[in-house]
């Protein structure tokens, strides 16, 4: 494996941008099907089509390049009209992206395996013959009208297209000069367009070459309008614009400009540019390209699902820890002017990067804890008055470091967070091509794409969040006929909904299908030994149900291409709990199933309870704490040689952490219970002591203590003294599967 | 004084290893933006060199903004080269005919771009 030069890292960077916008647009235009195609939306995909071509030929990436060539002649004939948009076509589209998706995925590794390649050679044959088919028989109304050649030398293939469109469906056609000062003129511009894009569809923008008065600067823009003349006026009543109707044999136009308006209420044009871009605004008055079948077409196979699967390693449970800090190599940029800055307002961060931040922030907030003490120690112990003076001083700035800290905290960690919907997006895809190749007819209902959580987090979600709905499609919906039957409606409908709640995020995919088969659950488990049928009948429900996340179980009944993989939901509960997610499932039969995973904002600092057992202190993460409670030692049953408290009627399973580690028992009449949970599951630990709470970095133990389970590393609580850190995971696996771990310590 | 080439296309990647290229040069200075709007706002602040646009862009498209430098009498002296992906005939013939003095075809050769920027700066 090569390690990918730094310029190979930036074309992949911005190859996946491009990617995204063109998947989302994609999309717009799938969930529009059979309704009039916006020709922004069309042109916005065919431009980062190719752009993508672009960047990949400069970057000597040939795979990307020769799909995206294809996938850019294609969208080039359909927004030329020379091929209607079927969907044949846009199904076709849709498959590039996950071929994409592969390619970039291997650049970003330098490898290229056969198989891939074969993909997309035979994706781009495939969009090749799709480009060929169905040509429409050309006609050119542009030859009958006699625009200004002027303005026809400079227009694109494209926009030429666009101007004929607008000519055959009768709209007429003006040209808007619009002068403003050389200093705001694209807000201005913008502002103009703002008001022009309702009516209709603005062709091209023309930058006159006549020369402005100093510093003004004047546009032709080729307007067409189905609108009357009156009510375009109107529109642009109040900007410093003339119109000109463009008739047959329309002199070169001599219309004078008007002078700029400096005192319009300027709107941010940034975004509003960003939008024209990226193709999402929509046109009205713009003629329709209408929907029709595409040509006969072989079937297409290059339509796998290529989300990466889980592999062993980021399965494996491994205690949450700051990445090691690595600088990358930056190499300094020549400074260009301060007004040349990129337009784009957003700002792509090496996360390594940031997590070097992120632990200098760590570093001065154990400084701020020593600080802290000191101030405290003086107040306390100083008998001078000027010592007094000095303790409050300290006192004070200490105040301030404080301040100060917390606000870089919290922009640090805000540079972290990247929208869920990224994630989202993808797996709508995925949920549009799993459903039709199982014959199952879904509603696939995203909210909350905009919620936003540690980027490390959301990259660790795409799996078990692909896991889960695979299994949400293949086993909590019903084929339609069997839905009908059952008095439900024929589309099944598989929300995906994300919400924050305070420092949590809560993301909850809920199916309308049959709910989880609990006889079935507990025949399987039997069948495949993980219970014996006496500790089924001693399960409640909850436990049964949870019995789906065991590693081995899959009710499936036969392999199937979606869920049966080999891996199941054991996978999703590890990959959850390294993220310290709590996973909760609810189940109604008849009705369908509910599973919400609770994750925290970020991983980089964590707030941490501090407990003492035997005069010793630890940390446990707070983002697993669910409650806390005291509990008699009357209170404490036994069964089958475990030790259990119950919690609402329900049965908790609970530890002595000093048994567990092997401590001296201080003999107490009460104890502190810290009920955690993990993934799925709920364990009390007791505890002596509960200190307080404090924001903690988990440093990874060194050599021999790196593997000793249950701790997952430690923190420096300010005072100067080490405490180890508790990995929640690995006390709850070993107390609650002891016979699977046999070599705790 | 350096010479000053204004490079105008929306990819990063692509202005920067544009810009890259030719600022290896000694005594060029590249100035980049990635829009056309942003490009008519440098024009009148700096006296450009050299200008190299690619077409395709969100605001104005690159044949526009060649109309706009060729008619201008403070500009129309500075020679102008198209980088695009675009290689659509018909633009070609415009973008030439409009005054552009080259028109590439992604993908390029780094040296081939060196090269023309020394050419129309004239650098031995």
């Amino acid at each position: 494996m090569s390690t990918p030069s730094k310029g190979l890292s930036e074309f992949v960077a911005e190859a996946t941008e491009i990617l995204d916008t063109l998947a989302q647009d994609l999309l717009t235009l799938d969930e529009r099907r059979g309704e009039d195609v916006d020709p922004d939306l069309l042109n916005g995909i065919f431009r980062a089509a190719h752009s993508l071509k672009g960047l990949a030929g400069m970057f000597g990436q040939d795979r990307v390049a020769q799909l995206a060539h294809r996938s850019e002649d294609l969208l080039d004939r359909l927004r030329l009209g020379k091929v209607e948009l079927g969907p044949a076509a846009l199904d076709g589209l849709i498959a590039t992206i996950d071929v994409f998706q592969a390619l970039l995925a291997e650049s970003a590794r330098g490898e290229a395996s056969p198989e891939v390649t074969q993909r997309s050679q035979a994706l781009a044959d495939h969009l090749l013959r799709l480009a060929e088919g169905a040509p429409r028989a050309p006609e050119d109304p542009l030859a009958g009208i006699g625009l200004d050649p002027g303005v026809r030398a400079v227009l694109t293939e494209y926009e030429e297209h666009r101007l004929r469109e607008n000519l055959k469906k009768g709209l007429s056609l003006w040209k808007v000069r619009a002068a403003f000062d050389l200093s705001d003129f694209d807000q201005r511009l913008q502002e103009v367009n703002a008001k022009l894009k309702p009516l209709g569809e603005v062709i091209s923008t023309l930058p006159s070459a006549e020369p402005g008065a100093g510093t003004g600067i004047a546009f032709d823009l080729l307007f067409g309008t189905r609108r009357s003349e009156d009510e375009l006026r109107a529109a642009v009543a109040a900007m410093p614009v003339a119109l000109q109707r463009i008739a047959q044999a329309a002199p070169p136009s001599t219309a004078s400009a008007p002078p700029p308006q400096g005192e319009a209420a300027a709107a941010p044009a940034r975004p509003e540019r960003r939008k024209r871009k990226r193709g999402t605004s929509r046109a009205t008055g713009t003629p329709p390209i209408p929907e029709r079948s595409g040509p006969a077409e072989p079937a297409l196979e290059a339509a796998e699902p290529t989300l990466p699967a889980v592999d062993e390693e980021s399965a494996a449970l491994a205690p949450v820890t700051p990445l090691p800090t690595r600088t990358p190599p930056v190499t300094p940029k020549p400074e260009l002017d301060a007004s040349l800055r990129s337009l784009t307002q957003t700002v792509r961060v090496d996360i390594r990067r940031l997590d070097a931040l992120m632990n200098a922030v760590g570093e001065l907030l154990l400084t701020r804890a020593n600080l802290q003490r000191l101030a405290e120690t003086a107040r306390m112990g100083g008998v001078h008055a000027i010592s007094k003076l000095w303790a409050q001083e300290l006192h004070r700035e200490t105040r301030q470091l404080e301040r100060k800290l917390d606000e870089l905290q919290k922009g640090i960690l805000d540079v972290r967070m990247v929208p869920l919907g990224q994630v989202f997006d993808k797996l709508a895809r995925l949920v549009r091509r799993i459903a039709r190749s199982a014959g199952k007819e879904i509603d696939f209902v995203i909210t909350g794409g905009e919620v936003e959580l540690d980027k490390l987090i959301v990259e660790e979600l795409s799996d078990p969040l692909m896991h889960i709905i695979r299994n949400a499609i293949d086993h909590g919906v019903e084929p339609p006929e069997v839905r009908v039957q059952n008095g439900k409606p024929r589309r099944a409908t598989i929300a995906l909904r994300a919400l924050q709640q305070g420092n949590h995020v809560v993301i909850e995919i809920q199916d309308d299908g049959p709910g989880i088969d609990l006889a079935r659950v507990r025949e399987v488990a039997i069948a495949r030994g993980l219970i014996t049928a006496v500790q089924a009948d001693e399960m409640s429900v909850r436990e049964l149900q949870n019995l789906i996340f065991l590693p081995g179980f899959s009710t499936a009944r036969s392999v199937s291409q979606l869920s049966g993989r080999g891996v199941g939901l054991d996978v999703v509960k590890t990959n959850i709990a390294n993220l310290s997610g709590i996973i909760d499932l609810h189940s109604t039969p008849g009705q369908g199933t509910l599973l919400s995973i609770t994750l925290p904002l970020t991983l980089a600092i964590i707030r941490a309870l501090v407990v003492s057992v035997s005069g010793r202190t630890y940390a446990v993460p707070l983002n697993s704490v669910l409650e806390i409670l005291s509990v008699e030692s009357s209170e404490i049953r036994t069964i089958e040689r475990r030790e259990v408290v119950t919690l609402r009627g329900q049965t908790l399973p609970f530890v002595r952490l000093c048994r567990l580690f092997g401590l001296p028992e201080v003999p107490l009449k009460r104890h502190y219970v810290v009920v955690v949970g993990l993934a799925q599951e709920r364990l009390g630990i007791a505890v002596d002591e509960l200190v307080g709470q404090q924001d903690i970095v988990t440093k990874p133990l060194g050599g021999r203590l790196q593997h000793v389970r249950g701790i997952s590393g430690a923190t420096d609580l300010g005072n100067r003294r080490t405490v180890l850190v508790l990995d929640v995971g690995a006390l709850v696996e070993e107390v609650l599967a002891p016979e699977r771990r046999a070599d705790f310590i | 004084m350096p010479w000053k080439v204004l490079i105008v296309e929306d990819s990063r990647a692509s202005r920067e290893l544009i810009a890259a290229t030719i600022e290896a040069i000694d005594g060029v200075r590249a100035f980049c933006t990635g829009s056309g709007f942003e490009a008519l706002k440098l024009l009148p602040r700096h006296r450009f060199d050299l200008i190299i646009t690619d077409i395709n862009m969100p605001d104005i498209n690159g044949l526009e903004l060649i109309n706009f430098v060729k008619k201008n009498p403070n500009y129309r002296d500075t020679p102008l080269i198209v980088i695009t992906t675009e290689g659509r005939e018909q633009d070609r013939q415009k973008g030439l005919a409009l005054g552009a003095a080259e028109y590439l075809i992604k993908p390029f050769e780094p040296e081939q771009i060196a090269e023309l920027t020394r050419r129309y700066l004239r650098i031995a």
